[in-house]
């Protein structure tokens, strides 16, 4: 049993009693003295040169206080992307310059070429409609497969063939894996899109640039996953000031997925214009510019091919993938196609041998980078997709052929033959508990059930598993990242002895306020109560790299385990002075320090208020206070698996898929609050769902984004999803990090769509439509009943 | 600017706008009830919901001027007089219905409305019922739940706790 309101107890939000009654703070309900608004100007064509823009009649409208374009920020650096990737020819990655405001070219609808300010929103509005620009529009470069082929058209003039790399994982074992599908008694190949979606998270982005003129210190409140990554790029890299002359605050959060990582132009306007006017600057973006300028996710085309014996068991699996990275390489952008996609593409598999190659392609479309689950749903998609194909084209058991696949628990630590050693799992165990949850031997009754009221049912599976706790930064050093992904933590004791815990892990929507404490609680065995956890700001915390790659708790959670563990240390050296015995005799548990084997012990309280009250004190060998920093940087990634399985109910008449059941059993190492974990679980599967069956992105040849706003773009919504069953019992505590955990925000995004598609196509196979081998997601009634139609 | 009364969360309400201000905006810049929350641009998301007279309506798609009058209620006014959680907004906090918390307004909002005119909804009532409403958290999964708890259901059996 947890302890009461500790470590695995399900302990509800204190967070939400905020959100619950309106007193949340987000970014756009900050409101700066005397600030004024911003609006941005964005391209309305794809790909154009930009051959002057005159700002005369919107510096003329009412209320107007400048206005910026481009030309303002020649001289600012570009916005970078945080990984270099080698193609397999040796050359280097080419990225382009990717400035604050569109300068010389528009290069997507949406790309901002200049910026309005006004002493009201209505007026910064009313003066952006007022410039006027002269844009000779270019043919826009749309379809990735056009792009690479047409050398006559370039996103960047310098670039030719529109390639930003061509990256081939691992480029020694290639000659062995095409050597082997030579061979191969039977080889599966499946052509796949993965389709392209927007993010949305429900907050849109929001920004306010602060600047003091006095001190000249520049201040941005953001709409950040992690505010000292975006302090570092706009500091260091976009507008050239030392970091300590900026804060950045990223206060509540409405979610983020991915989007919110990335440093984006707005951000550095809002601050140039802030100094420029020497007012507070705010921007809030409305629907419609988030869909057209927040980075969106996935938009692979890959063709898989997968090498067996006719028994099914995986002999080699070798992967070609066309990734859109839009118009600029985005932060992430050119570690998610690769270093977090062709890592993973032995899954929780024996295959010997696997190659991959990622062609990283420019188009006249918004940025593409991380979002939940990046990379790795693109990785399980495809290969749980061609593995069901070869189980149906050698009549094959998917739970046999997928078992008999599987790693066992005695090959661990076990090396992949695409870099990266798994620590710990046990995939037979969640396939099990899958069967049992998820009542897989009672499908053919529930099939019948379903046949009567004329519905096709069908049973997909997906077995998944991800590398995340993000990162260890040696060997993401070595693969190209450009920065550490270790993270920090302090906690600070007061005289009173309660606890402030300033952490660089940010909580945007995951609960860290409440989960933090518990752990803390527990550890040190005080009431979470008197614990706070404070993040989100540069000028509080000490340092941190934010939260994505469900590395909130493996990576800033163990930090601040360390931080803890440091607290206790000197709190033993404090007692033993005041217990007049050796350090080494003292026992910290259930909050006291203990003489062991005697009844000689101080309170945690005691120990703290000595700390500060230091008058019975060993002042000659220890520094008075009680406050800890620990920096954390992980021995390896964290390796969380499971396996999930999916009903639908078509209608083969209309096409319309129903999800009629989900399951989930995952190995998350060990659970810090249960209920938390259920509903990030929940949430990531809504969105697989929402890819598998309802979501995609769409640019028209033209480059106009046609899913520009919740009327076009399909939201999953209550009445699209069914309950979910959840289990995360199997439990392969992670072997390197203090608190055995993994990591559990993307499971669900990451296992879940091919297991719709795979239930899909199940479906259609047992209902007689025989024909259909693989359709691309989304699964509409339109392309369901096409498909049907053959 | 036109003069414009109201009276939110059982106070009169008083201030300036334009024709084209809406209620949304003048709840959270003109009253600074920033608990109203704007996540779209085209009435889809239901962030802004409150109540006016009664109903539950998208702030973000009336003029202010167009509620001239009329009774205003907020998540502000949601809690209970002592400043406890209200039944639906303590049903959101024990069966985990919010992550981010953006979408929660709205969805506290559109409750009270939804069970004020049908006091014990089924799973799909309330999955219908809650159709306008867009969270990206949290699968409804613990929305729908807490729905129905609020309506004093038991979601014991519910799966997945």
């Amino acid at each position: 049993m947890p302890k009461d309101g500790g470590i695995g107890a399900s302990t509800v939000r204190r967070e939400d009693i905020r959100f619950l009654t309106g007193k949340g703070r987000y970014t756009a309900d900050i409101n700066l003295r005397g600030q004024a608004y911003a609006c941005f100007v964005r391209s309305e064509v794809a790909h154009g040169r930009i051959n002057g823009i005159d700002t005369a009649a919107a510096l003329a409208m009412p209320g107007v206080l400048a206005v910026m374009t481009g030309e303002d920020f020649t001289g600012m650096g570009g916005n970078p992307a945080g990984w270099h990737i080698p193609s397999r020819d040796g050359s280097a990655m080419r990225e382009p310059k990717r400035p604050v405001l569109a300068h010389g070219k528009v290069r997507h609808v949406g790309d901002a070429y200049a910026v309005v300010v006004a002493e009201t929103v209505e007026q910064a509005r009313d003066g952006a409609a007022a410039v006027v620009a002269d844009i000779t529009e270019l043919p826009a470069i749309i379809d990735m497969a056009r792009a690479v082929a047409d050398p006559s058209h370039r996103v960047h003039d310098e670039i030719d063939g529109n390639l930003a790399f061509d990256w081939g994982w691992i480029e020694d074992n290639r000659a062995a894996v095409d050597a082997a599908f030579k061979i191969a008694p039977h080889v599966t190949t499946l052509e796949l899109v993965n389709n392209r979606l927007i993010p949305n998270a429900m907050e849109p982005r929001a920004s306010i640039g602060d600047y003091d003129a006095g001190t000249q210190d520049y201040k941005l409140y953001t709409t950040s996953q992690n505010p000292h990554l975006h302090r570092l790029l706009i500091a260091a890299f976009v507008m050239g000031m030392p970091e300590n002359k900026l804060t950045v605050i990223a206060p509540d959060v409405g979610g983020g997925f991915g989007s919110k990582i990335y440093h984006y132009g707005e951000e550095a306007a809002v601050l140039a214009a802030a100094k420029a006017i020497n007012r507070p600057v705010k921007w809030v973006a409305d629907r419609s510019e988030s869909f057209l300028s927040d980075a969106h996710g996935r938009d692979h085309v890959t063709k898989i091919e997968l090498a067996t014996d006719k028994q099914g068991n995986f002999l080699a699996l070798r992967t070609e993938t066309m990734a859109n990275v839009g118009a600029y390489l985005s932060n992430f952008s050119t570690a998610t196609p690769t270093f977090l996609h062709g890592t993973l593409m032995a899954g929780p598999y024996k295959t010997p041998l696997v190659y991959v190659n990622v062609k990283a392609v420019f188009t006249n479309t918004a940025p593409v980078d991380a979002y939940r689950g990046a990379g790795r749903p693109e990785a399980t998609y495809s290969i749980e997709r061609v593995v069901d194909k070869m189980c149906r084209e050698l009549s094959l058991d998917p739970v046999a052929v997928r078992r008999a696949n599987f790693l066992t628990p005695d090959q661990f630590p076990y090396t992949t033959p695409v870099g990266l050693m798994y620590d710990t799992g046990n995939y037979q165990a969640t396939l099990d508990k899958l069967m049992e949850i998820g009542d897989l031997a009672g499908f053919e009754a529930r099939r019948a059930a379903s046949a009567k009221n004329g519905k096709l049912r069908g049973l997909g599976l997906s077995t998944w598993i991800e590398a995340c706790g993000i990162a260890p930064s040696n060997l993401v050093g070595q693969l190209g990242a450009r920065v550490g992904l270790f993270d920090a933590a302090t906690v600070r004791v007061n005289a009173t002895g309660n606890i402030s815990v300033m952490t660089g892990a940010h909580s945007h929507g995951q609960g860290h306020e409440t989960v933090f404490a518990q752990i803390v609680s527990d550890k040190l065995g005080i009431p979470a109560s008197s614990i706070d956890i404070v993040h989100g700001d540069t000028s509080k915390i000490p340092f941190g790299m934010g939260s994505y790659g469900s590395r909130s708790l493996a990576v800033g959670g163990t930090a601040m385990v360390k931080a803890v563990d440091k607290i206790i240390a000197k709190g033993k050296k404090i007692a033993a002075h005041m217990l007049e015995a050796a350090e080494g005799d003292i026992v910290f548990e259930d909050g006291k320090f203990s003489v062991t084997g005697t009844d000689k012990a101080k309170s945690f309280g005691e120990i703290a208020f000595s700390a500060y009250v230091p008058h019975n004190y060993p002042l000659e060998t220890l520094e008075p206070g009680l406050e800890e920093t620990a920096f954390y940087d992980p021995a390896n990634f964290t390796y969380p698996a499971g396996a999930y399985a999916c009903e639908v109910e078509v209608d083969a008449e209309t096409g319309k898929v129903d999800v009629v059941g989900f399951a989930c059993a995952d190995d998350f190492g060990n659970v810090m609050n249960p209920m938390i974990v259920n509903g990030q679980v929940h949430g990531g599967v809504a969105q697989g769902i929402g890819q598998a069956l309802l979501e995609l992105a769409v640019y028209d040849d033209n480059g106009q984004l046609l899913t520009g706003s919740y009327m076009d773009y399909t939201m999953p919504r209550a009445d699209d999803l069914p309950m979910f069953t959840v289990d995360h019992s199997c439990i392969t505590p992670c072997t390197h990090n203090p608190l055995g955990v993994k990591g559990c925000g993307e499971a669900g995004a990451i296992g879940s769509p091919p297991a719709v598609v795979n239930a899909v196509i199940d479906a259609l196979q047992r209902g007689g439509h025989s024909h259909v081998k693989h359709i691309d997601m989304p699964l509409t009634p339109s392309r369901v009943w096409a498909a049907i139609q053959g | 600017m036109t003069h414009v009364t109201m009276t939110v969360n059982g106070k009169a309400v008083a201030g300036e706008v334009e024709g084209r201000t809406l209620l949304s905006s003048f709840l959270r810049e003109g009253l600074g009830l920033t608990g109203t929350h704007v996540g779209c641009d085209t009435s889809q998301c239901g962030s802004c919901v409150v109540h006016v007279d009664g109903h539950a309506v998208k702030s973000c798609s009336v003029f202010a001027l167009d509620v001239a009058g009329g009774q205003v209620k907020t998540i502000e006014g949601m809690a209970n007089a002592d400043g406890s959680l209200g039944v639906i907004q303590q049903a959101f906090q024990d069966h985990h219905g919010l992550q981010c918390g953006f979408c929660t307004p709205g969805m506290v909002m559109t409750t009270a409305a939804l069970l004020a005119g049908n006091a014990r909804p089924t799973e799909a009532e309330v999955r219908h019922g809650l159709e306008g409403n867009i969270c990206r958290c949290t699968g409804y999964h613990n929305i729908v739940k807490a729905v129905l708890a609020a309506s004093g259901q038991d979601v014991a059996a519910i799966a997945a706790e």
